[in-house]
């Protein structure tokens, strides 16, 4: 696995930011932008190529919520659970979503990994409340029935992809 | 002339005097401070919150983290103080691991110790601490519980800005944050040296040396076995310092009547092996010079730096001496001579430092399978021991190590702290060897506790540049140097800052008490009749009737090929 990663991506982003330790973050961001999490394989060709330790990257990926160490799904449903959608009953839509893809918490991805769904605390958007993206569309003034008409139509598009 | 400047302290006018921050200053009008965080080697960090103070308008500021200026007016113990000191100990000990009487580090810990000093006398809050010591088991160095971590930092800080090594860092965040190796992974698996200088700062028990003790005490017991032993040259320097004897007075005397009390069969003092490797490191150097391969010639003693040269610069393993530490070169003797009577040997070393344990189990020290150092363990280990088999420390008589290896030189002693080893290896290599020129070569400028130190040498017609470092980071720096293509033909590195002397088995000191440590050992070379190592007569003995042209195999080993 190790040898077959191709680092060409990684290492035209580590070009664009002059391979500064200071720019990490940006890195890591570009990074996600195109794998849409980040891959173990990267860390220690980062250490190398960046000069600091692993754990030191590691720690700051670890430390901001954006950053994901799992695979992600084809589609990320990202269910805004900020106040005004939290108090216009996004965790309704959010359980539904989760007991019909068998996920939970802990478990984000589904297996396939067509499906990830996670929180998010505020998206911006709080007069369309509650509200829920799908890869950045903005889907409003969501309801648990209407979460599950939209899986379906997504899984039709799998299906039929 | 600038005026002079103060800082009221508890009423108290004080001068800066450009100290870095007020701790340093509230140091000098005689109150303790409590600190979990601060370390005057390492950076600031400002995470502990016990060292605030209070200005005359009621701000508040932290100590450590806070330059001082003329004319601030600031109180060290108010009831705000106390109260708020209180509340933080209170918060760190319900997410602590209170099982104190089976921590390694009970009655050491500054947790317990300041919550002593606070008089907390009860925590309001749940504990929610998981404690487990087996947490990491894959070091053979050291153990980690982040039960009792208390997220200070100072492993981090140690690890990354003295040691260059960064094999730990913070991970996740707020009431999940954790010290954590990249993803988690054993410590072994990690880019982990074992120097142990993570456990000479933590304040707690969450980082602490792995303890071998009870094989120690099952081989002394089992009457079929012969245990030896032998003592590195920084033990006897720092043991005392938790038997009620100050840092620096040599106690090698009191250590020997000890392990005999113990029951050790034999008792040896590893300078004897500084010595063996005192004439084999200053012929490999000569051999080199001449032939002009491999240049720098770096010495091989510290286990912690061969593991980071191994784990970040393997390209220059060449480069490193082919000696064995002194450690393995009394082993090898031992265990050959064991051999030749059949015996059933035990050997154990007692040693100033965490990474030793790893150079133990090392496949190239191992004869048929069996290392030749059966166990390490540190000073710490020992006082343990000792306290066990209660001993009283002070009522010891001082004896005398144990024959046939029992005379030993200065130059090995001296291999205790920064510069020993090119200082033995300068007196035993330089042409004149009169009581004044062995004298001069202690001003060359391998002594003092700076990290790195540089001078040049004339020999014969060619001038020779020495380097002297320790703390990985100083060595990184000189390596970088090399690689750069500077021209320097010798380079002595140990990876704990001072030397030996502050290994990560020592117990802790502060740093003018490791000083002291130094001192003593220099002392001790002083008060020794042999100073050169080519003159103590055991080592014709050990050529002549052991070695027998067998140097390659009992003194000798090509690092690098066990871990690629």
């Amino acid at each position: 696995m190790k040898e077959q990663f191709d680092f060409s991506v990684v290492d035209k982003i580590l070009a664009l930011h002059e391979k500064k330790q200071q720019a990490i973050i940006a890195i890591l961001q570009e990074i996600q932008e195109e794998y849409h999490y980040l891959p173990r394989e990267i860390f220690p060709y980062l250490a190398e190529e960046l000069g600091m330790s692993e754990a030191r990257i590691f720690s700051v990926a670890t430390f901001y919520e954006n950053f994901s160490l799992a695979p992600k799904g084809k589609y990320v449903i990202k269910i805004c659970d900020g106040t005004a959608c939290h108090v216009r009953k996004s965790v309704p839509i959010l359980e539904r979503l989760r007991q019909e893809l068998g996920l939970s918490e802990e478990k984000k991805t589904t297996d396939d990994l067509m499906f990830t769904v996670e929180t998010v605390s505020c998206l911006g958007a709080c007069g369309l409340a509650p509200v829920l993206t799908v890869n950045d569309v903005v889907y409003s003034a969501m309801t648990p029935d209407k979460a599950s008409e939209l899986l379906k139509t997504l899984k039709e598009e799998i299906a039929n992809a | 002339m600038t005026e002079k400047q103060y800082v009221t302290i508890d009423g108290i006018p004080v001068e800066i005097n450009g100290e870095k921050n007020l701790l340093e200053l509230i140091n000098k009008t005689g109150v303790k401070m409590p600190t979990f965080c601060y370390h005057s080697e390492l950076s600031v960090y400002g995470a502990c919150r016990m060292c605030m103070v209070e200005d005359e308008r009621g701000g508040l500021s932290a100590a450590c983290s806070t330059p001082p200026r003329a004319g601030m007016k600031i109180q060290t113990n108010t009831e705000r103080l106390r109260r708020y000191r209180k509340n933080i100990l209170e918060l760190l000990l319900a997410n602590h691991c209170r099982d104190c009487t089976t921590c390694q580090n009970n009655t050491k810990c500054k947790l317990q110790d300041l919550a002593m000093r606070f008089n907390i006398e009860g925590v309001r809050f749940p504990n929610t601490a998981k404690s487990n010591a087996e947490e990491d088991s894959s070091s053979v160095c050291i153990s980690r519980d982040a039960g009792k971590c208390i997220l200070c930092g100072d492993c981090v800080r140690m690890c990354n800005e003295i040691q260059n090594v960064g094999a730990i860092d913070f991970a996740y965040r707020g009431s999940n944050m954790v010290i954590s190796t990249a993803f988690g992974k054993p410590l072994a698996e990690s880019p982990c040296v074992g120097c142990g200088q993570c456990v000479a700062v933590c304040p707690t028990g969450a980082i602490v040396v792995k303890n071998n003790i009870s094989p120690v005490w099952k081989a002394i017991s089992d009457p079929d076995v012969r245990t030896s032993v032998q003592i590195a040259p920084a033990v006897r320097v720092a043991l005392g310092r938790e038997l009620g004897v100050k840092d620096g007075e040599d106690v090698m005397g009191k250590i020997v009547a000890a392990l005999h009390r113990m029951g050790f069969d034999e008792i040896y003092d590893t300078s004897l092996g500084a010595d063996l490797t005192v004439l084999e490191e200053s012929a490999e150097f000569m051999e080199r010079l001449s032939s002009g391969e491999n240049l720098p010639l770096i010495t091989s003693c510290c286990p912690g730096w061969i593991q980071y040269c191994e784990k970040k610069h393997p390209e220059l393993l060449p480069n490193i001496s082919t000696c064995r530490s002194p450690m393995q070169m009394m082993a090898s003797i031992l265990k050959d001579q064991a051999k030749e009577k059949g015996e059933k040997t035990f050997h154990v070393a007692v040693m100033p430092c965490t990474a030793k344990k790893f150079e133990a189990a090392r496949d190239e020290f191992k004869v048929d399978g069996a290392p030749n150092v059966d166990v390490v363990i540190t000073t710490q280990e020992l006082v343990t021991m000792i306290k066990e088999a209660g001993l009283m420390f002070d009522a010891l008589e001082p004896e005398a190590v144990d024959m046939p290896f029992g005379t030993i030189s200065g130059a090995g002693v001296i291999f205790g702290v920064t510069g020993g080893v090119t200082e033995a290896v300068l007196r035993h290599v330089i042409a004149n060897k009169s009581r004044a020129d062995i004298m001069m070569v202690a001003n060359c400028g391998q002594r003092g506790d700076e990290g790195i130190k540089e001078f040049d040498i004339t020999a014969g017609e060619s001038k020779l540049r020495l380097v002297v470092v320790s703390g990985l980071s100083n060595a990184e720096k000189v390596l970088q140097r090399i690689k750069n293509g500077e021209k320097i033909d010798f380079v002595e590195v140990m990876a704990c800052p001072g030397g030996c002397v502050n290994g990560g088995g020592q117990p802790f000191a502060v740093r003018q008490d490791k000083e002291e440590r130094s001192k003593g050992l220099y002392k001790s070379d002083r008060l020794l009749s042999i100073r050169r190592a080519e003159q103590n007569p055991i080592l014709k003995t050990l050529y002549d009737d052991i070695i027998r042209g067998r140097e390659h195999e009992l003194l000798h080993v090509h690092y690098g090929k066990h871990n690629q």
